[in-house]
């Protein structure tokens, strides 16, 4: 099996790479911070005259919870939803209830699954966001039928994102600091 | 290997009780989210305060980003406009003409409309806007329509002031900031705006479908008047919006009223201007007084 190509850019050399351990300060804040950025999505330079843009902070969410079950803790719905609300636009609250929600289930859906290939997960996934989006546009007084592209596209967009969340797990496991 | 099952972490009772505890707090977590849900969903000013220090904080990056995003949009512009240029010079050449011709009559028009505002002592008084700001962001993913602005309570934005851009209404302030503000879009859901057509002034209310379209509901039902391409300007009843500002096209016709584009697309616009409330008793007290009539007798 080939082992996964690290970009020569982060590659440490070998000899460095001895008496050397990740930071566990790097390797356990880089998913929340991930997440975050996620949600900031907002105030990137996109301005929309209607819902398009995927829940990039959820769906960073649902990846790291299939990629690496039990690196977020099960509440970890509550602050992560909370900072999504301060920037999404939705009734606050919205957030909170709804990813507080996904964690608890897809923390069971990990428990009764445990071995799940590439397509189910993404079938796993484009069911929770296409069930998150209908919900928060409920919550919102908005109608099912506007959010009908942006659910397509957030389901086409969970591999690319679910390639970046592994990129990051990558870098995050990297052994740079010195054990000595 | 199968992963590692987090619910039983073995025979430690440290390790038990602390998995026990993360459910409880994650069971809490929706429970608190739900409440915060219904007291918002009741109170939609209840939690801008957070929010307002929340975009505060993030609007240097985001002025930052919204220089790109109209850098990158005059940049697509450039290209499809040397595939397009044939045909565009022809068509701007004949537009020019027909709008110098409109253009001396619209200046006409205005002297003559001046000369008899000054007869009948009746002035609207130019709105001096608040602040010039600019668009850096909005909600993108939710199905509301709210955009963010880089300019708040510091510099005199206050809740409820209308937003407008060249082009046309953008919305009002919804919640402020100390250097930014919260604008609820003509498009979203619950803003309502009283129109008249530009012509004649058949009154109606402007809508949001929260598609990037509006609402033309007709306040006099019965036959339909509208037909496509009539603008729509705000008629300033009730107050808030100014009127005589342009908001919307009429694009396609209901059997009650019509669904609009509005002129103003927030994507493309990158400066807008705060105007401050228009309050419609403002000509009212500027009306000379009238002499009263006598009634006469019939």
């Amino acid at each position: 099996m080939a082992l996964p190509v690290v970009p020569r850019k982060f590659a440490v050399p070998r000899a460095h790479q001895i008496n050397r351990a990740p930071s566990p300060t790097i390797a356990i804040s880089l998913p929340w911070l991930l997440v975050m950025l996620g949600s900031l999505s907002p105030t990137w330079p996109v301005i929309a005259s209607f819902p398009l843009l995927p829940p990039i902070g959820f769906l960073f969410l649902v990846a790291w919870l299939q990629m690496r079950p039990g690196l977020f803790p099960v509440w970890a719905g509550l602050p992560l939803g909370l900072f999504d609300d301060l920037y999404s636009g939705q009734p606050f609250g919205c957030g909170v209830l709804l990813w507080s929600l996904t964690a608890i289930a897809l923390d069971y859906v990990e428990a009764r699954f445990p071995w799940r290939g590439f397509f189910q997960n993404w079938l796993l996934a484009a069911a929770t966001t296409a069930l998150y989006l209908c919900l928060a546009a409920f919550a919102a007084g908005g109608s099912i039928m506007q959010i009908g592209p942006q659910v397509l596209l957030s389901i086409l967009l969970y591999p690319l994102l679910g390639r970046i969340v592994g990129m990051i797990d990558r870098l995050r496991l990297l052994p740079f600091r010195s054990l000595a | 290997m199968t992963p590692p099952s987090n619910r039983r972490p073995g025979f430690s009772r440290r390790a038990q009780y602390s998995n026990f505890a993360a459910y409880v707090i994650a069971a809490a977590g929706a429970l608190v989210g739900g409440l915060l849900l219904i007291v918002s969903v009741r109170d939609a000013e209840a939690f801008s305060g957070a929010r307002g220090v929340a975009t505060d904080a993030t609007s240097p990056v985001a002025t930052a980003s919204a220089a790109t995003r109209s850098g990158g949009q005059g940049f697509l512009d450039t290209i499809a406009g040397y595939l397009m240029s044939g045909r565009e010079n022809a068509r701007m050449r004949k537009e020019l003409a027909l709008a110098r011709v409109q253009l001396a009559e619209a200046q006409a028009l205005r002297d003559e409309n001046r000369r008899l505002k000054d007869l009948a002592g009746l002035s609207l008084g130019e709105a001096k806007p608040v602040a010039a700001a600019r668009l850096i962001g909005s909600s993108s993913s939710s199905t509301r329509r709210f955009a963010t602005i880089d300019a708040g309570g510091e510099r005199g934005v206050r809740v409820g002031m209308p937003v407008r851009s060249p082009l046309g209404l953008v919305g009002r302030v919804l919640e402020t900031g100390r250097r930014s503000a919260r604008v609820l879009l003509i498009t979203d859901t619950e803003s309502i705006v009283p129109v008249r057509r530009a012509s004649d002034g058949v009154a109606a209310f402007a809508s949001g479908r929260g598609d990037g379209r509006l609402l033309l509901r007709l306040v006099n039902l019965g036959v339909n008047p509208l037909k496509r391409g009539d603008a729509f300007v705000t008629s300033g009843s009730g107050g808030l919006y100014r009127p005589g500002t342009a908001i919307a096209v009429v694009t396609q016709i209901t059997s009650d009223g019509a669904i609009a584009r509005p002129l103003s697309d927030p994507a493309a616009t990158e400066f807008i201007v705060v105007e401050p409330e228009w309050v419609e008793t403002e000509t009212v007290r500027e009306l000379p007084p009238q002499p009263a009539q006598p009634v006469k007798a019939p």
